[in-house]
């Protein structure tokens, strides 16, 4: 207390008491449920968590196990091309390989992935400019060193994300009875709807070519962005759906990305039926360099995801481990009930 | 830099003041200054009216010097207010560190997040705490305003009168004028008061809380002045002392125009913010204002002090840096060897260049990522953590401030808690220092008992009459018949004056009429009015003295008709006479009346009629009208203080005849007075102290009453006699190194100069006249009166002697001589007083001592019982007597009868006299009983310590703090008797810097303050002593019982919250940091983070900031129910047990498992698949937030709805601001861009099953091991939950079996924690008195205690008790016991061991000191003293004494050889005697297990 508060005259001399209410929020008598982390408490905690996740396991397992999926490396088997795309002097000759394999049964979607590509770097991550890519033209700090060539000439797409675009073209080839069919594949419908239509969207213009106008293909690339799907407008520029794929970038090193979707027509209503199919691939993308390795992966997909198991084995023993537990602790909480021994220690 | 502001700031002054000094000179010769700084050497201020030319006013620089009276506590002004308060903020190494880290993100190269949004939490501590402190000094501010602009009136030179001015207005050299209960606007000197003796009271309760008026003089010279004060004829200049805050000094002079030269002393000068009270105009001239007001310099503002967790957490997050730096060192040398792997040439398309186009090289990179991931990581030193702990701690102060149990109802006052931020410290208190009176008992005296000339009063039915008050006499029916019973019992005492029947029945009457509330308030208007509760005044007298009163009084009205001298009275009665007459007058009490009460309670209505106090004063003092009437005897007056002056030539001028004369006056008026008294009401006594107060009502009691008081004059009713005026010639104040007090009055019967001492026993026996020259007689009565006195001490009661002395007019003329000079002396006033006032203290005369009970206060033993179950040891300092200290503590069950109680003290002591060897020998005495006890392990051993102030002031010695120490941690007790503020705090000090221990420092008093600001936590007892131990505290509690639940549940309370919040804050920075420590792993060290930066940076803001809050402040681990039922509960604080290191270490590990699982589930989960990394981190973002709270909610105790329902609010936040964050907009959050991540994951069934699997998995560990540790190994404060919800009865089984486990384990605890070095050093000789305690003991031994304590020469004869007999007789009696045998031979053992090896180095020494001896003549006394009934000590000290006598006669052990060589001639013929003594009651020590042996 300041003197000088206590200078003041206080009215009346009938003060109100200075006692504190008796309210349970000011007492600190909340209700509240205190919990005793006792065995006897939680045994039903652990025996219920065990049940649960083992339901949960079972039915992830069995659903990941129905995922049909095969891998193909292809980084090797191209070797010359590999070694072609070495020298980045000849990044504008075409190069062709063709990968075969056999399959038995229909898959439908087609992923390239990628080995020890580090699209997770950060300063990877942070190199594009998400405004440009909605068709504005705005300052591209972000992008630096990929944002315009030394006479000015502003890139387009910006940044090093874009630079790096997965450039090999894949193509799947049915071997059906000696004739060699194109299975049909999807190019669009594979992003994000949100990306399509809402994060990505090519400069207003008339056409596509004048609206990047005055904008340079980034180094690395073959052809400008306004040539990326010449068959489809829709699929052309940023919106292209290869470009928006790989523009999202991974979380990790070793990641695969949606490539293209199956388009069940004619023999491949029912999915790919079972032989022998060719890859035909453009390779384009170095890995090499950085010791990567490129995948393409067919797939089916289930509701709980892809291939991978892990999920569901996971909630298996953690299941299991609970329910052990709960055992353990019942063994523990029956032998110690005989005894009585509160305040045993003091 | 401040520093050198500072001084470049006091360069300026300085040179400013020279600058002064010259123009001062100057403006001398005009007479023009208004004031001036005097040079910075002289150390002085001038002060000169204002109203002299006031065309001098444009010296400005001369002016702003002093400082105006505005009053301005800001800290702030609109424009200072930012740079001032970020200045300071940045004084916290935390903000300065957030701040380093968000203007890192400007930096290109290196930043991580957008650099404006880093910026945002940083922003929003610092805008949190500005804010904060805007608002603190706004209300500062708001209440300067108000004081600023109160009103008061100064004499304006234009309008020659008064006017109305501000406050902030008035400067320095003003003349101010005040009226009654007005406050006094700046430290005034007074020069003119509407009191015709110039006197002013005023109250300072508001500057420190003491309720008493004070009395205030007009300087001297302005006294005599026959006109009214003319402020414009006011030339004089006024040197005085610069400001200071002393306010119980002031010291100065005042220079006449004539040069005469007056003294100023601080009896001259009103302070403001006192209030002028009974005195009807006063004025003055403004001498200090504003900030250099005596007031405003003591105004320190809130004390800041570091609580122990607060420094254990600092150290934490020491730790927390160095994890940082760590985790940020690896990141950057992986990052460095990725780069390096890939080569100088074969860059990968994925490693951006810099905006130049040229790639980093490895170090460059590494060093770019070292900078980017400490910001990526800062989260991990938690931003929050030092707003959250401010939150928490403020909120947990208002719900103490809250706790319905900490209110006093009888004094309307709760806990105050003033400073904000040690409230868990109270968690951790390991020893309590408190105070004794007023703390632990109510410091409402109440005369009990009293001796006059040597005969004692017992006054049984007065203590039979407390008896019945201290029951409770809540029950309002019940107190009529009570009251009932006390009128009739009076008159039963058949010598009863009708006055005190008449007091009886008023209380009746009260009590009756009053209804339950009324009388409740009545109380409470009694407390505030005055120190006197009714229960105090009223005293029922004892017949006999009562009678002998009568008889005195008798026989004066009948010398007084005959004109007989006083001598003729019998000395006894005499004596009497004199007694009353001392207690009456022997004080500082101010008398008022009872129907304008106290003003404090008119406090609050300013308005309240004033003319009635006046009024009253002018009725109740007949004495004063009489010496206005008569000539003779204000002439007398006015000659008495000529005298002052002049000396002492007229000192014999009064005539006996006119003292008769006015004797007949006063006698007339004074019956008037009587016969008006009850009809008006009573008087109300208001004395500086308590006893003060209780001794005048009990002399009230015998119908000596005092009347009125005036400067230099006291008026004395007394039966048949009237009025007496007693001429107060000098009033020596009370002070705690005299410990006495003294009048110097003229006897208007005898017209002697009679000195009348009150004071503490101890001193005035040793002043009593040393030739008796009343022979034998008056030896008897003093050694009589000094049994009484131990009596009473042994009772708990407080002593104080009364003593009177008759002085020559000679004598008096050649000590008032020096007196004078003494008071006029202006440089070393005070000490010259203290000596002048030693001078005429001495050669007195005992009159007879009073014993006056201090009660205990409601509830202390049970308090002291619980916390010391609590497991602190409780200190009592008290500046009290030790016997009654020592009575005290047994009341109050500090010492307990089956305690060994060690006593050290030590009788004058000229040079380096040690207890070194005194505490070695204690040291291996109570190593051997620890031994003995452990092997049998049957019987506890408790030890007790006591010692005095002057024993400890030897033991506060460097080369003993230790050793003192060392015996003092394990005694159960330690009571430290009469000492000083200084060795209170230094004894705090001591264990608080030896022994690392918390301390908590309670006290009520002035004396208290040291103490309560050297401690951890101090608080102080808002009672009856003032405000300063409230000002000086940390918390300010009603009661002392208060302090029970303060520590045991608030404490405990506010010590586990924070400390399980402190130990959750750091796990979660560390969990959540670690998850992208985890995911360099994944990105080449690259520093990029999966959680997108918004959540990153404001994680920790919003989502999981709350519900910890909520369980800081409101989280009950135990219930208090339980906690006050188990103090065993609260070791848990004191032992850290919440938070110790390893637990930082073990909730950093959890963390990281935690981390782990929340980060490879996922990680797993989504392995090789096409996600992306916000698609991929928002699940980790998700499951992290769930982890954080579930495991909250694990290590929450109590979940009630707030904390549900916020755990509940959170989650749903969380998943709201991620929807709507990740749908705003898809540019606006560059370089991240979670553009519908949320929605699309919220569709996706493997988010759902990673979201509940992780967190699961993460949580099992810590749920399991407190599943196990709650069943297995459950902690005390874990059963204590458990008890809780068992059935009160089981409850109570519980703990009874509780206890006395408890019991056994403190005992191997005292026996493991006992370590023992045995001293080295030389030792001195002393000796030991090992004595039993009185209480069970014989009338014999009790009388013989008496006796020692009466003179050093009974000393010699009795205690030189020869301890070969006692323990030989002590041996024979325990032979037979064949348990004890077993016993004996253990502890002999050592302490033979001990001994021996003291042995040694005692022989040198031996021999000086007993050359010391003769010189010192056995004043030289240690005592060791022993309870009697498990006397272990004293055992084995016999045991060890006699063997040694028996066995190894010519080797000498410590006790032996003091023995030796101090009674050489003595030991033989004592022995013999007490061998007879002893003989002759073997039975009593047998049967009491009692002895009582000696060793010298």
């Amino acid at each position: 207390m300041k003197n000088k508060t206590s200078f003041l005259p206080k009215e009346g001399e009938a003060q109100p008491s200075r006692c504190p209410d008796n309210s349970a929020f000011k007492q600190q008598r909340l209700p509240a449920w205190k919990p005793q982390l006792t065995i006897a408490s939680v045994l039903s905690c652990f025996f219920l968590t065990g049940a649960f996740c083992i339901t949960v396991g079972v039915c992830l397992v069995l659903s990941a196990n129905s995922v049909r999926e095969i891998q193909i490396d292809y980084s090797d088997k191209c070797s010359d091309c590999s070694k072609l795309r070495e020298n980045s002097s000849n990044w504008n000759k075409e190069c062709q390989c063709s990968v075969n394999f056999t399959l038995k049964e229909g898959d439908i979607f087609m992923y390239y992935g990628l080995q020890n590509f580090y699209q997770n770097h950060r300063r990877y991550v942070m190199s594009r400019s998400d405004a440009q890519l909605l068709g504005r033209n705005v300052n591209r700090s972000y992008c630096a060193p990929f944002s315009t060539y030394r006479n000015g000439t502003p890139m387009a797409p910006c940044g090093a994300i874009a630079n790096s675009i997965f450039n090999d073209t894949i193509d799947l080839f049915y071997n059906h009875n000696s004739s060699v069919i194109q299975v049909p594949l999807l190019k669009t419908g594979n992003s994000w709807w949100t990306d399509k239509n809402v994060k990505f969207r090519n400069p207003d213009s008339y056409n596509l070519s004048s609206a990047f106008a005055g904008t340079a293909r980034p180094p690395y690339w073959q052809k400008a962005v306004y040539l990326l799907d010449e068959e489809d407008e829709r699929n052309n520029g940023y919106v292209n759906d290869d470009f928006i794929i790989w523009m999202r970038v991974s979380a990790f090193a070793t990641f695969r990305n949606l490539y293209r979707r199956l388009r069940r027509v004619r023999h491949f209503a029912e999915g790919l039926p079972a032989g022998n199919y060719t890859f035909h691939i453009s390779y384009n993308f170095p890995v090499a360099r950085f010791k990567g390795r490129k995948h393409v992966i067919l797939s089916t997909v289930v509701w709980s995801g892809g291939s991978n198991p892990f999920l569901g084995i996971a909630y298996l023993v953690s299941g299991s481990a609970a329910t052990l537990t709960g055992f353990v602790i019942t063994g523990i909480h029956l032998k110690l009930r005989k005894k009585k021994t509160y305040f045993q220690k003091q | 830099q401040t520093g050198i502001f500072q001084s470049l700031l006091v360069r300026t002054t300085q040179q400013q003041g020279n600058r002064k000094i010259h123009r001062g000179e100057r403006a001398l010769q005009h007479t023009t200054a208004r004031a001036c700084a005097g040079k910075k050497e002289s150390k002085t201020r001038l002060v000169r009216s204002s109203l002299l030319l006031p065309e001098a006013e444009p010296e400005k620089s001369k002016r702003t010097v002093l400082a105006c009276n505005r009053l301005k506590t800001t800290k702030y002004t609109a424009l200072s207010f930012l740079p001032k308060n970020l200045f300071e903020q940045f004084h916290r190494l935390a903000n300065v560190y957030f701040v380093f880290i968000a203007l890192l993100n400007f930096v290109p190269a290196v930043n991580a997040f957008q650099p404006e949004l880093a910026l945002a939490p940083v922003l929003f501590i610092l805008a949190v705490t500005a804010i904060k402190d805007l608002w603190e000094d706004y209300s500062r501010y708001r209440s300067d305003q108000e004081i600023n602009h109160m009103e008061c009136l100064v004499y304006s030179r234009n309008e020659k009168k008064y006017i109305s001015r501000y406050w902030k207005e008035v400067k320095v050299g003003d003349f101010v004028q005040l009226r009654c209960n007005e406050i006094i606007p700046a430290d005034i000197l007074l020069l003119s008061s509407s009191d015709p003796d110039g006197l002013c009271h005023i109250e300072t309760a508001n500057l420190d809380g003491e309720t008493n008026l004070k009395q205030r003089q007009v300087v001297r010279r302005f006294l005599e002045l026959d006109s009214e004060f003319d402020p414009l004829k006011f030339t004089s200049v006024i040197e005085c002392e610069k400001p200071n805050n002393d306010l119980s000094r002031f010291r100065g002079y005042i220079i006449h125009k004539s040069g005469k030269k007056d003294g100023l002393f601080k009896e001259n000068l009103l302070l403001r913010g006192c209030t002028i009270r009974n005195t009807e105009e006063v004025a003055g001239i403004v001498i200090y204002a504003g900030h250099e007001t005596k007031a405003l310099l003591n105004n320190n503002g809130p004390r800041y002090k570091r609580s122990k967790l607060e420094r254990q957490m600092n150290a934490d997050v020491l730790w927390c840096v160095l994890i940082l730096l760590i985790m940020c060192l690896f990141s950057a040398i992986g990052h460095g060897l990725w780069v390096w792997q890939y080569g100088e040439k074969k860059k990968p398309i994925f490693d951006v260049p810099g905006p130049d186009g040229k790639y980093l090289s490895p170090v460059l990179a590494s060093v770019y990522l070292f900078l980017t991931v400490i910001i990526v990581f800062q989260v991990l030193i938690p931003i929050s953590l030092y707003v959250s702990i401010e939150i928490v701690k403020i909120c947990q102060v208002y719900f103490i401030h809250q706790d319905k149990d900490l209110y006093d109802e009888e004094t309307d006052s709760q806990l105050q808690c003033r400073a904000l931020n040690i409230t868990e410290d109270l968690g951790q208190v390991q020893f309590i220092f408190s105070d004794k009176t007023g703390t632990l008992t109510e410091n409402k005296m109440v005369f009990r008992r009293c001796t006059v000339s040597g005969i004692e009063y017992s006054h049984d039915d007065n203590a039979k009459r407390l008896a019945m008050y201290q029951e409770p006499d809540s029950e309002e029916e019940e107190a009529a018949p009570k009251a009932g019973t006390l009128s009739q019992r009076d008159s039963i005492c058949s010598h009863q004056s009708i006055k005190v029947i008449h007091r009886s029945q008023s209380t009746k009457t009260h009590r009756r009429t009053g209804s339950r509330a009324e009388a409740k308030r009545a109380s409470i208007l009694s407390k505030h009015t005055a120190f006197s509760s009714p229960m105090e005044k009223d005293i029922t007298p004892d017949p006999r003295l009562l009678e002998k009163v009568n008889e005195c009084a008798k026989h004066l009205e009948v010398m007084r008709s005959h004109e007989q001298p006083l001598s003729h009275l019998s000395p006894e009665l005499c004596d009497v006479f004199d007694f009353f007459i001392a207690l009456t007058i022997c004080n500082t009490v101010v008398v008022t009346a009872p129907n304008q009460p106290r003003q404090k309670v008119n406090r609050f209505e300013l308005k309240s009629p004033v003319k009635t106090i006046e009024d009253f004063i002018r009725r109740f003092t007949p004495s004063r009208l009489t010496a206005g009437s008569n000539s003779s005897s204000s002439s007398s007056l006015a000659t008495s203080k000529s005298m002052h002056r002049f000396g002492l030539s007229t000192l014999s001028s009064t005539s006996t005849d006119s003292t008769l004369l006015k004797l007949e006056e006063n006698s007339q008026q004074g019956r008037t007075a009587v016969g008006g008294t009850p009809e008006e009401g009573e008087l109300r006594y208001e004395a500086e102290s308590p006893d003060e107060a209780a001794l005048v009502y009990a002399a009230r009691a015998y119908n000596c009453s005092l009347v009125g008081r005036l400067s230099d004059q006291v008026s004395v009713e007394l039966p048949h006699l009237g009025t007496l005026s007693f001429e107060v010639l000098h009033t020596l104040g009370f002070d705690s190194i005299r410990k006495r007090m003294s009048v110097v009055v003229r006897h208007p019967l005898t017209d002697e100069i009679n000195v009348y001492t009150k004071g503490a026993d101890s001193v005035v026996m040793d002043l009593l006249l040393p030739y008796d020259p009343r022979g034998k007689h008056q030896k008897k009565i003093r050694s009589k009166t000094q049994n009484y006195l131990n009596l009473y001490a042994v009772d708990g009661l407080r002593t104080l002697c009364i003593a009177k002395r008759v002085l020559s007019k000679e004598e008096y003329g050649c000590w008032l001589k020096t007196h004078l000079e003494a008071e006029s002396s202006i440089e070393n006033r005070e000490e010259l007083l203290f000596q002048s006032a030693l001078r005429i203290e001495k050669n007195l005369h005992l009159l007879g001592a009073t014993g006056i009970e201090d009660r205990l206060q409601d509830g202390v033993p049970e308090t002291i019982a619980s916390l010391r179950k609590a497991g602190l040891q409780i200190w009592v300092l008290t500046g009290d007597k030790q016997e009654t200290a020592v009575n005290i503590a047994y009341a109050c069950k500090l010492l307990d009868h089956d305690e060994e109680i060690i006593t050290l003290n030590t009788f004058s002591n000229p040079s380096e006299l040690l207890i070194f060897p005194v505490l070695n020998l204690l040291q291996a005495v109570t190593k051997s009983l620890l031994i003995r006890s452990n092997t049998q392990g049957t019987r506890l051993i408790v030890l007790g310590l006591v010692i005095d102030g002057r024993t400890l002031a030897y033991a506060l010695e460097p080369a003993l703090e230790d050793k003192f120490l060392a015996l003092a941690k394990r005694c159960r007790s330690v009571l430290c008797c009469r000492s000083t503020p200084l060795q209170k705090s230094m004894v705090v000090k001591l264990v608080r810097d030896k022994l690392k221990a918390m301390t908590l420092a309670i006290g009520d008093g002035a004396n208290d303050v040291s103490m309560i600001q050297v401690a951890d936590v101090g608080v102080g007892i808002s009672g009856q002593e003032g405000m300063q131990a409230v000002m000086a505290s940390d918390f300010a509690i009603p009661r002392f019982r208060h302090l029970e639940k303060l520590l045991l549940v608030h404490g405990h309370w506010c010590y586990s919250r924070l400390a399980n919040m402190v130990l959750y804050f750091f796990y979660k920075n560390a969990m959540f940091v670690a998850l992208l420590f985890w995911y360099q792993f994944y990105c080449g060290f690259s520093g990029s983070s999966m959680i997108d930066q918004w959540y990153l940076i404001f994680f920790n803001l919003f989502f999981s900031s709350l519900p910890q809050l909520i369980t800081g402040v409101l989280d009950k681990d135990v219930p208090a129910e339980v906690l006050i039922a188990v103090p065993q509960l609260y070791k848990s604080g004191q032992n850290m047990e919440e938070y110790q290191p390893h637990m930082f270490w073990m909730n950093m590990i959890d963390a990281m498992y935690q981390s782990l699982v929340c980060f490879f589930i996922p990680y797993f989960t989504y392995y090789d698949s096409e996600v992306d990394i916000f698609s991929w981190g928002t699940p980790i973002t998700t499951i992290a937030l769930f982890t954080i709270i579930l495991h909250l909610a694990i290590e929450t105790k109590t979940w009630h709805i707030l904390f549900l329902a916020d755990i509940y609010k959170n989650i749903i936040l969380f998943f709201f601001v991620a929807l709507v964050y990740n749908a705003s907009c898809p540019v606006c959050h560059p370089p991240s861009n979670p553009y519908w991540t949320m929605e699309r994951l919220m569709g996706d069934p493997v988010f759902y099953f990673t979201c509940i699997i992780s967190p699961v998995v993460a949580l099992l560990p810590r749920f399991l091991y407190r599943t196990l540790q709650g069943t297995l190994f459950p902690t005390q404060l874990q059963l204590g939950r458990q008890l809780s919800k068992l059935s009160p009865e089981t409850r109570t089984q519980l703990l009874t079996e509780l206890n006395v486990k408890e019991t056994i384990r403190q005992t191997q605890l005292l026996a493991d924690s006992f370590s023992l070095s045995l001293g080295s050093n030389a030792s001195h000789c002393y000796r030991a008195k090992n004595q039993s305690t009185p209480l069970p003991a014989s009338p014999q031994t009790r009388e013989s205690l008496f006796r020692e304590h009466t003179k050093a020469e009974h000393k010699t004869d009795q205690t030189a008790a020869a301890s070969p007999q006692g323990a030989v007789l002590y041996e024979e009696n325990k032979l037979p016991s064949s348990a004890g045998s077993l016993e004996r031979s253990v502890g002999f053992h050592d302490v033979r061991c001990g001994t021996s090896e003291v042995e040694s180095l005692s022989v040198g020494t031996t021999l000086p000191w007993s050359s010391a001896v003769d010189q010192e003549d056995f004043s030289l006394l240690k005592w060791i003293t022993s309870t009697p009934l498990f006397s272990h000590i004293g055992t084995v000290l016999q045991v060890s004494s006699s063997s040694l006598q028996n066995e190894t006669r010519d080797s000498i052990c410590v006790l032996g050889s003091s023995l030796h060589v101090d009674f050489k001639g003595l030991k033989e013929e004592s022995s013999n005697c007490l061998q007879d003594k002893m003989k002759g009651t073997p039975t009593d020590h047998c049967k009491n297990e009692n002895s009582e042996t000696t060793f010298l």
